[in-house]
Formats: C-alpha cells, sequence, structure tokens
C-alpha cells in the first residue's frame, strides 16, 4: 500500500474514532435531559431540575470536546482526502453544508441559552431551548449519516466526463433507504451509551452512599431508557441494517461472518478466528442455520460466501471486521441481559439495594462506547475497498500532493492534541461527579453575568 | 448561477470575519485590557454567549464553498495542507481556553488557559491573514488542478512562492491590526470604566497603525499582482469599495475621539466588509490564481458543481438562512447591553 494511502487512512480513522466518543454521549443525553426537564415540569419536583442541571453540566464540557475536534473532520475531506471532495464533493457537499446551516446554527445558538439561560427563561422557554440543542444535536447526526449513506449505497447521482458525481435528485439523496435504517440504529447507539452512562453514575452514587435521591434518579431514567434502547438497536435497527448489507454488499456480509463458502442454510459464528490463508474458520462455536433465517427468514436460504466474488472487493481486512462486527453484536446481546434483569429488578423495588447488580451497572460504563466505536469500524471496513461503494476506490480518494510525511506529521499532532483533550475532559468531568446536582438556589446569577462561565 | 455563489460565500466569509473577528480581537487585547481577575473576566464574559455561534460561520461558509466548488475546496485545502492544519489546532486551543477556564476556580488555571486563548487568538488572525493574502496572490498549481505550498521559500513573490513571503506576512499583519481595532471597539461597547477606558486608548493607538498598514497593503498588492485592478478599470462601480474603506477609517477616527462606540464599531465593521469584498471583487471570477502559468488558474466556472445541485442548493440554503438569522438576532437581543465587573470570587 501506498504509504501516504496508510497515513490518511489512519488520519480519518484516528481523529474520527476519538471524535465519536463525544457526539454519541451528546446525542445520548440530548434526550434524556428533555426527559428529566419534562418530568420536572409535569411533577412539579425541584428534584429533576437539579438533575436535568447536573446533566448538562457533563454535557457542556463534553459538548466543547465534540466541537472542538468535530471541525478537523469537515476539513478533512480536503486537505487529506482532496481528489475524492474534488470528485463527490458536488453530492455530499450538500448534505456536509446543510449541517452547518440547519444543524450547527440551531445547535450553538441554544446551547448557550440552555446552559447559562435557566434563571432567565420561564421553565418552558427552558425546556424549549433543550429541546432545540437536541433537535440540533439529532438533525446534525442525520446529515452526517446521509453523507456516510451515500457513500455505503449511492443514489442519485449520474457521473460526468471527467469523473465526477453530480446531484441528479435531492430528494433521493436526503431519503436514502440506508440512512433511514443506519441513523436509526445509530441514534439508539448514541441513546444506549447516554442511558448506560446516567445509570452508571447513579450506581456509584448509591454505591458510595453520596447523592441518594439522585442516584436512584439516574438509575431509574438510565435503566429504563438503556432497556428500551438496547432492545431497539437489536431488534429492529440492527437486523434491518444487517438485511440492508446483505441485500446492497453481500461481499460484506460474508467478511463480517468470515463465511468463506457459500452454502444454503449457512450457520452463525458465535465465536471463532478467521484464517484468511486457508479460508476457513478457526475454533468455530456455531449456531446452524442461524445465518440464513436471520437475514432472509428461511432456515435453507443460501447465503453468498467470500468464494462467489472476486479477491479484489473482498473486505481488505477481513479479521478486523470480523472481530469488529463480533464485539458489536456480543456487547449488544449483553447490554440487552443486563438492561433486563436490571429492570425487573427495578420493577420488583430491588434494584437500590442490589449491590452486585449495582456492581455491573457501574462497570458498564466503558462498554457502550466500544459497542458504537466496534459498529462504525463495522461500517467503514466493511465498505472497503470502496471509498463509494462499487464506484470509487478508497486508494484513488486521497490527496495527491500531500506527502506522507506531512500527514504522519499531523497524525502525530492530532494525537498529541487528543490525547491533552482527553485528560481534561476527564478531569473535568470527574469533578463534576464529585460534586453532584446542586440546588438552584446556590449561586445562580443572572444570565449575563455568568454566560460565559461555568 | 456559480456567480451568485460566489457572492454567497464570499458573503459568509465576510459574516464570519466581522462576527468572529471581533471574538478574535477581545482574545487579542484581554491581557493588556484588564488588570484584576474580575476585570478580565468581564472582557471574556463579553464574547463568551456568542463566540461559538460566530465560529460556526466558518464552517457553514467552508460546508457552503465544499458543495458550490468542489474542485476548489479541493485543491486549496490539499494545498494548505500544512498551515490549515495548525489553524486547526489553533482553533481547538481557543475553544478550550475559553470553554475550559471557568470551570476551576484556581488563578493558575484561569492564568494558564487565558493566555492560551490571547496566544491563539493573535496567531489565528495573522494566519486567517496570511491565507487571504496567498488567494489574492496567487499559488503555484499545476494542470491537474492541484499545488503544495511549502511553509517558504525564498521569501519573494515569484513562482516558487511558499506559504509565507513578505507580501503575505504583510497580509497577515493587517489582519491582525484590522481584528485588534474591532476587537477593541467591541471590548469598549460591551464593558464600562475602567476596561473601556483602558481599550479606548488601545484604539487611538491602533487607529494610525492600521491607516499606515492599509496603504502599505495596497501598494503591495498592486506590486505582488499588477493585474489586480483590471476588474475596477472594467467596472468602475467597484471604486466605491475603497472609498467605504476611507469612511470606514474615517468612521473609526471619529467614534472614537468623540466616544461615539456604535460609530466607531460600525466603522470597523465596515472596514472589514469592504476589504474583504474589495479582494473579492478584485479576483472574480477567479478564486485561486496561478503563480506558474495563468492558464492553470481556478475559477467559478471551472470548479463549480453541477446546476441541478447549485439550483436545488438554493432553496435550502435561504431556508436555513433565515433560520439562522433569526436565531442570531435573539441570542444577540438576549445579550445586548454592558458586561459589568464583578466582584471577585462572584459569579462562578
Amino acid at each position: 500500500m501506498d504509504s501516504a494511502l496508510l497515513v490518511d487512512r489512519l488520519h480519518f480513522a484516528f481523529t474520527v474514532t476519538f471524535h465519536y466518543l463525544f457526539p454519541q454521549l451528546t446525542m445520548g443525553l440530548a434526550p434524556l435531559i428533555v426527559v428529566l426537564k419534562s418530568l420536572a415540569i409535569w411533577k412539579k419536583d425541584e428534584n429533576y431540575n437539579a438533575a436535568a442541571r447536573f446533566w448538562a453540566k457533563i454535557f457542556g464540557i463534553n459538548f466543547v470536546i465534540g466541537v472542538v475536534t468535530g471541525i478537523p473532520m469537515e476539513f478533512q475531506f480536503g486537505t487529506n482526502w482532496s481528489h475524492f471532495s474534488r470528485l463527490a464533493g458536488g453530492v455530499i457537499g450538500q448534505t456536509l453544508a446543510m449541517e452547518g446551516m440547519f444543524a450547527f446554527f440551531l445547535e450553538s445558538a441554544f446551547l448557550g441559552l440552555f446552559l447559562y439561560g435557566e434563571k432567565r427563561l420561564s421553565q418552558w422557554a427552558h425546556w424549549g431551548t433543550a429541546v432545540a440543542v437536541f433537535l440540533g444535536s439529532w438533525l446534525s447526526g442525520y446529515f452526517i449519516i446521509a453523507t456516510d449513506a451515500w457513500m455505503q449505497h449511492p443514489v442519485g447521482y449520474s457521473r460526468a466526463a471527467d469523473g465526477s458525481f453530480q446531484l441528479t435528485s435531492f430528494w433521493q439523496l436526503l431519503l436514502n433507504p440506508w440512512a433511514g435504517w443506519q441513523y436509526a440504529h445509530n441514534m439508539s447507539g448514541a441513546l444506549v451509551t447516554g442511558s448506560f452512562v446516567m445509570a452508571s453514575i447513579g450506581a456509584f452514587y448509591l454505591l458510595s452512599r453520596k447523592h441518594v435521591e439522585h442516584g436512584r434518579m439516574f438509575v431509574r431514567v438510565g435503566v429504563i431508557a438503556a432497556c428500551i434502547a438496547s432492545i431497539f438497536q437489536l431488534f429492529p435497527t440492527g437486523d434491518q441494517q444487517g438485511r440492508m448489507v446483505a441485500t446492497h454488499q453481500p461481499v460484506t456480509l460474508a467478511g463480517m461472518e468470515a463465511l468463506f463458502q457459500g452454502q444454503p442454510g449457512a450457520p452463525l459464528v458465535i465465536i471463532g478466528q478467521p484464517n484468511v490463508q486457508e479460508r476457513k474458520l478457526d475454533n468455530p462455536i456455531i449456531l446452524p442455520k442461524m445465518l440464513s433465517f436471520l437475514t432472509y427468514r428461511r432456515w435453507n436460504a443460501n447465503v453468498q460466501g467470500l468464494d462467489q466474488f472476486p479477491q479484489q472487493v473482498w473486505p481488505e481486512n477481513i479479521p478486523l471486521l470480523y472481530y469488529s462486527y463480533h464485539i458489536m453484536v456480543g456487547l449488544g446481546t449483553i447490554f440487552i441481559a443486563i438492561m433486563v434483569i436490571s429492570v425487573l429488578l427495578l420493577w420488583r423495588r430491588k434494584l437500590y439495594d442490589a449491590r452486585a447488580m449495582l456492581w455491573v451497572l457501574l462497570l458498564s460504563l466503558p462498554f457502550p462506547y466500544i459497542a458504537n466505536t466496534a459498529g462504525w469500524m463495522t461500517a467503514e471496513i466493511g465498505r472497503q475497498p470502496w471509498l463509494i461503494y462499487g464506484l470509487m476506490m478508497t486508494r484513488e480518494g486521497y490527496s495527491p500532493r500531500v506527502s506522507a510525511g506531512n500527514g504522519l506529521f499531523t497524525l502525530l499532532g492530532f494525537m498529541g492534541m487528543y490525547t491533552v483533550l482527553g485528560i481534561l475532559f476527564l478531569f473535568l468531568v470527574r469533578r463534576e461527579i464529585e460534586q453532584g446536582p446542586v440546588w438552584m438556589a446556590e449561586k445562580i446569577e443572572p444570565m449575563r453575568r455568568v454566560a460565559a462561565a461555568d | 448561477m456559480e456567480t451568485l455563489w460566489y457572492i454567497v460565500v464570499a458573503l459568509m466569509l465576510a459574516t464570519y470575519v466581522v462576527l468572529d473577528g471581533f471574538d478574535l480581537g477581545a482574545g487579542i487585547i484581554c491581557l493588556i485590557v484588564s488588570r484584576t481577575p474580575a476585570e478580565r473576566k468581564a472582557v471574556l464574559h463579553t464574547i463568551g454567549p456568542v463566540w461559538d455561534g460566530n465560529e460556526v460561520w466558518l464552517l457553514a461558509a467552508g460546508g457552503t464553498l465544499y458543495f458550490a466548488f468542489p474542485l476548489l475546496y479541493a485543491s486549496s485545502f490539499s494545498g494548505f495542507y500544512l498551515p490549515l492544519m495548525m489553524v486547526l489546532w489553533l482553533l481547538m486551543l481557543r475553544a478550550i481556553g475559553i470553554e475550559l477556564r471557568n470551570h476551576v476556580p484556581s488563578p493558575v488555571w484561569q492564568g494558564f488557559f487565558d493566555v492560551v486563548f490571547s496566544l491563539s487568538s493573535v496567531l489565528l488572525a495573522i494566519f486567517f491573514g496570511a491565507a487571504l493574502g496567498n488567494v489574492i496572490r496567487g499559488v503555484p498549481l499545476a494542470a491537474d488542478g492541484y499545488f503544495f505550498e511549502p511553509l517558504w521559500t525564498n521569501w519573494r513573490v515569484g513562482a516558487q512562492n511558499g506559504i509565507l513571503d513578505w507580501y503575505t506576512v504583510l497580509a497577515g499583519v493587517v489582519a491582525l491590526v484590522a481584528l485588534t481595532m474591532h476587537g477593541t471597539l467591541y471590548v469598549i461597547r460591551k464593558t464600562e470604566a475602567p476596561v473601556s477606558t483602558r481599550a479606548r486608548r488601545i484604539a487611538l493607538v491602533v487607529w494610525p497603525v492600521l491607516l499606515v498598514v492599509t496603504l502599505l497593503s495596497l501598494g503591495a498588492t498592486m506590486y505582488a499582482r499588477p493585474g489586480v485592478l483590471d476588474n475596477y478599470h472594467a467596472h468602475p462601480i467597484g471604486l466605491l469599495i475603497p472609498l467605504a474603506v476611507a469612511a470606514a477609517l474615517g468612521m473609526i477616527l471619529h467614534g472614537s475621539l468623540s466616544q461615539k462606540e456604535r460609530l466607531a464599531f460600525a466603522g470597523s465593521t465596515l472596514y472589514l466588509a469592504a476589504m474583504l469584498v474589495g479582494a473579492a471583487f478584485a479576483l472574480y471570477p477567479n478564486v485561486l490564481p496561478a503563480s506558474t502559468d495563468p492558464a492553470y488558474r481556478l475559477t467559478i466556472y471551472n470548479t463549480a458543481a453541477a446546476h441541478y445541485g447549485l439550483t436545488i442548493g438554493i432553496i435550502w440554503w435561504v431556508l436555513g438562512m433565515v433560520l439562522a438569522l433569526g436565531y442570531f438576532f435573539f441570542i444577540y437581543r438576549m445579550f445586548r447591553g454592558k458586561v459589568k465587573v464583578e466582584a471577585e470570587g462572584e459569579g462562578y
């Protein structure tokens, strides 16, 4: 592989992976904060407002890191992937520009009001700013998903003589069927992260016997939301996303499952190591015929294997694809188990005293992040060797004039910068968790003064 | 159609410079204009609620550039690779400088982030000016529409130019001085004595410097790009632009001397807008002149996306712009008026 190509790929992979650690919490917490604000109004309970204020602080810190790591993403299309941008900008530039116009303006305008305007606004107006921030962040997600969906499943375009892609149908681009399911799957994934984080911090408070009242609230709201989101993640969104892959990218599905030989009644692999040299799976534990059923709803349906495709269109890194996919699915299944048990305990009024279960909730915190990351790796590694599926190879898209050395230099720069950002984030969030939810009476000043504060 | 989008992108960039310009300017002077921690906090509060929204104009303009002129976006972003990456890092440092400072009530923590914030504001102003200088001077484009500029070569404006030469450094200085002026006038408007008194003194020192570098940059541009006045000869109406610059400088001086804060700030706004419109007017229809062979230059015609996309874009762009202007009107109304300096320890 050309080393500039490798560096540009790592550059994007590293910056986008780090970046997405933050928006997934932003998008996951935003609706939960709206829920807390709504409960506060509905039940006239100031405890919920204090909770919303606490999560707004975490949200604010998280949002800053999300924004500053997000700006390089838009730049990198031009800096490191200029040939791709040159050819595809007429199509995906639409959705990326719309993200700026419709989502970023909305988010940035109302975030300040939401974070610092509680005293100056009426409670309904403040609720409205929370909704506006929620809409802005979810709209932003849609435009990004629509962009990625076009690269996964290009629609509504034509190709000019010079090879560039031109938009021919705005609505096909915006309502790409791939984008619909991918969006639903991705957003419920974000909600899994948000609700697990909430439940985990609630469990931390209960186990350490601090802020117990709020600890219970966080566990209650977090566990219910996480249970719904985890199930929704598997069915229908994950299931439909998988069938979308089976229909439009059958070779990707074969790579995800490491199905080297196509066969009727294909098995579902639970555990096993793909051995690409020998075209087989080492140490497999399988469920017979399950893959055929899940994909086509028939036990003996034929599932295409890697042997039915020329090797140059195989996903380049089958082990990595296979492991990412299996980690995502495995964790997703465990999430459902954890949350169904938690909801049952909550229903029987035993959860707040079930120390073992609270420990499980506490320690589950990093795993939604891993699952979301593994999910995106499945999507993007699965698309390889294509940059735009079936139309343009990844090796055709990078910047011809940016040398590997320059790319490596800036990649190292980002690594250093992001290490510092990560440490700052953890340091500041730890302080907020230590302090816990604060009541309104304390230190809330008219907005103009505290506007940039906190 | 291409011309329309050229105007749209130019106006969005000008809006960015005017709005984020005073954030950068306030950042440039924030360490000088304030003596106590409470005063510094007041200066930062003047931009605290709005700076993030202002920065979005850069992203929105970048996105619009990407979709309307894909080749220009691809060529310039990869060609200016190193300085753009530095701009990204500076934007990050500025954001964490202002956003994270108030999370920890410690003088060391806040002092550190204030220096990070101010220094990154200074460097961003210089980088943006140098970037504009590069676009006006032209870059070493090859036949395939791409180029790569080293950071500097021989500091001359010939064919083998780097990002930095005497001309682009001058452009960086002009931007630094102009944004200092703009930010100072903004701080005067938004603060009370003694901060505003100090800012007034800074304004009166900066004004003659701004006058000198503006004249210098005009002369230098005519030397570096001999054809720069062609559009002005062809369409004399363009001569209104330099008149507007002169009027703006007059407004700043008059407003500063007679303590008419709004007039002075309107003057620096007009100054920035007129300078940028003047550059856009001179470049049109070129968007990236070539310092190698003039035939390799990028124009709005050879970089634009196809017509269907540009037409449909107008619809959502207008819709999005109406919404965005609505939010901005609302936010600036919410935060109108002066920021007071508070006693130590309050307001956290």
